[in-house]
């Protein structure tokens, strides 16, 4: 029987250390919903979407309340809609109906975001998905929870440069439209390269194709408890640390498991993976920075932090792989920069550049997200920065993604303030010398040559 | 059976556990198991109760119990087993 240290432990992680399960995400799958027609479309979109997620938000409130451990957020990905609207969207305007569709649904539902206003160009754009890379800066300007994101490259298929370029345009389109927001619309916005089609996490969920009608996918957090934990081994070899990481990250992943399997169960909805996630929110303590700092950094960006980053990153993972029957999605260290206090604080002590964070996101989990950047930065120059960040997954198989904001009106050495989970950001500078050029040649980057694995 | 731990910390004070043993007793949730001690004047109590038999739902008890605690000025949490067990045992 659990003992009163046991319990103890929990219920301390809990109130004191930020445990959460930061998401409950219920993928939906679109595809029954093709129609020709646009108005019919957007009907059966949102009728399939209320009638599934119906119950979700009030299952986890009951989950939430009945086993004492907060769940955060109840979201909604659907199938990718590039591959929906094809044949009833003739323009961008038409997709951006689809996108207020998703939105009034999400409201309807008391969801925080849908994700899936999205198309998958890895190799290249058919006509429909260039409609909706068009469209997406009128859809984040007109709702308020649909999240986009655009898979621009993988391993398999290499990286299409045309839709590179047209996502630098189409990011700092987006930024104008939501100006008044200081340029808010780009924090929904994400550039992928190798997509997981389980991700949980906005703003790059989606459900994909591979996947069944309906599934729950768990997104689990808790950097402070791994903060917390490692304060008690400072000074430790190697063995030590990555021992307390690991069994750290075994108890957090199973708290995952076990909300959903419930939700799993209450909703009668499959179970799909765990992301085995360490997610900083703003709040104090739940920071992935803090814990690269209690491995022995005075501030993230120092060096030495990418092989901190990568211990943490492979040891969250042989963690939580045990406590889940399945795994997924993203699962790693994140490295937000606007929603971890304390990549704000070293990007504020000059420890932490743009350089530097394209290097860690080589071992981290995802890629270069929620940096603000000035809103004078080139088209071509955020195309470039995709670019590289591509490149890096392709090469290394691995998921990368870009969420850069630019903040239109904003300099460096100003901040953005975007509130709530999205957290505040300084401006960061960005490389001045031109990839025009470069940005401006046609066609794709061929896969590369470990791709041939046949 | 569905076991709920129930653990109760704060300023210890008379008739603390008189008074969450009655709110038990009153909603027939059933004590299988009491553990409780006090540190430099602070209570630590952790109770393992089978509420099976109740009639209000987890959920109920849940927030009903957390105010329970607010009014003694002790923080009461009500947590199904199952999140300690997946926690701490394999």
């Amino acid at each position: 029987m659990i003992n009163m240290i046991e319990a103890t432990e929990t219920i301390k992680m809990i109130t004191q250390e930020n445990l959460d399960v930061r998401t409950i995400t219920l993928g939906i799958s679109l595809l029954d919903c093709i129609d020709s027609d646009l108005d019919k479309l957007n009907e059966n979109i949102y009728k399939k979407i209320t009638a599934t997620a119906k119950d979700l938000v009030t299952v986890g409130q009951a989950i939430e309340r009945e086993y004492g451990i907060p769940i955060v957020n109840k979201r909604i990905s659907v199938t990718p809609i590039g591959l929906i609207g094809g044949s009833a969207c003739k323009t961008p305007e038409d997709y951006v109906t689809i996108a207020q569709t998703l939105d009034k649904a999400a409201k309807e539902v008391g969801v925080n975001f849908i994700g899936g206003f999205s198309a998958l160009v890895s190799k290249g754009m058919t006509r429909s998905d260039e409609l909706l890379l068009r469209a997406i800066p009128g859809a984040l300007s007109t709702t308020d929870r649909v999240c986009s994101s655009v898979n621009v490259g993988s391993t398999k298929c290499g990286i299409d440069m045309d839709a590179v370029r047209l996502m630098g345009e189409i990011i700092l389109e987006t930024a104008q439209r939501t100006a008044a927001q200081d340029s808010l619309g780009c924090a929904k916005l994400v550039v992928f390269c190798n997509a997981p089609d389980d991700n949980p996490f906005m703003a790059g969920a989606f459900h994909g194709v591979t996947e069944g009608d309906a599934v729950i996918k768990v997104g689990v957090s808790g950097p402070g408890v791994v903060k917390t934990a490692l304060e008690q081994v400072r000074g430790e070899s190697f063995e030590v640390l990555c021992e307390t990481i690991k069994k750290t990250a075994f108890k957090v992943t199973r708290v995952g498991q076990l909300v959903a399997q419930e939700a799993s169960r209450r909703l009668k909805v499959p179970f799909g993976i765990i992301d085995l996630s360490l997610a900083p929110t703003p709040a104090m303590g739940d920071s992935v920075a803090d814990i690269l700092c209690e491995i022995g950094l005075e501030h993230a960006g120092a060096p030495g932090t990418t092989a901190a980053l990568a211990l943490l990153n492979d040891q969250v993972k042989k963690g939580g792989v045990m406590a889940s029957s399945y795994v997924g999605g993203l699962s790693g260290a994140f490295i937000p920069v606007s929603e971890d206090q304390g990549m704000i604080d070293a990007v504020e002590a000059g420890a932490l550049s743009l350089e530097k964070l394209e290097a860690m996101t080589c071992v981290c989990s995802v890629g270069l997200d929620m940096i603000a950047i000035p809103g004078d930065t080139k088209a071509s120059t955020i195309s470039g920065i995709i670019a590289d960040e591509m490149a890096i997954g392709m090469v290394n198989q691995k998921t990368t993604a870009v969420r850069l904001i630019p903040v239109i009106g904003k300099g460096v050495g100003q901040t953005v303030e975007f509130g709530g989970l999205l957290g505040h950001a300084p401006i960061m500078p960005v490389n001045p010398f031109s990839c025009q050029a470069f940005i401006s040649r046609q066609g794709r980057i061929p896969a590369p040559i470990h791709s041939f694995k046949n | 059976m569905k076991k709920t731990i129930i653990t109760v910390v704060g300023q210890d004070t008379v008739g603390i556990i008189a008074r969450v043993c009655t709110y038990l007793a009153d909603n027939n949730i059933n004590i299988l198991d009491i553990s409780q001690t006090i540190v430099s004047g602070y209570f630590n109590m952790m109770m393992v109760t089978d509420a099976s038999a109740a009639k209000k739902s987890a959920e109920q008890i849940a927030e009903e119990m957390e105010k329970l605690g607010t009014d003694m000025g002790l923080s009461i949490r009500c947590m199904h087993e199952d999140i300690f067990n997946t926690m701490h045992r394999i």
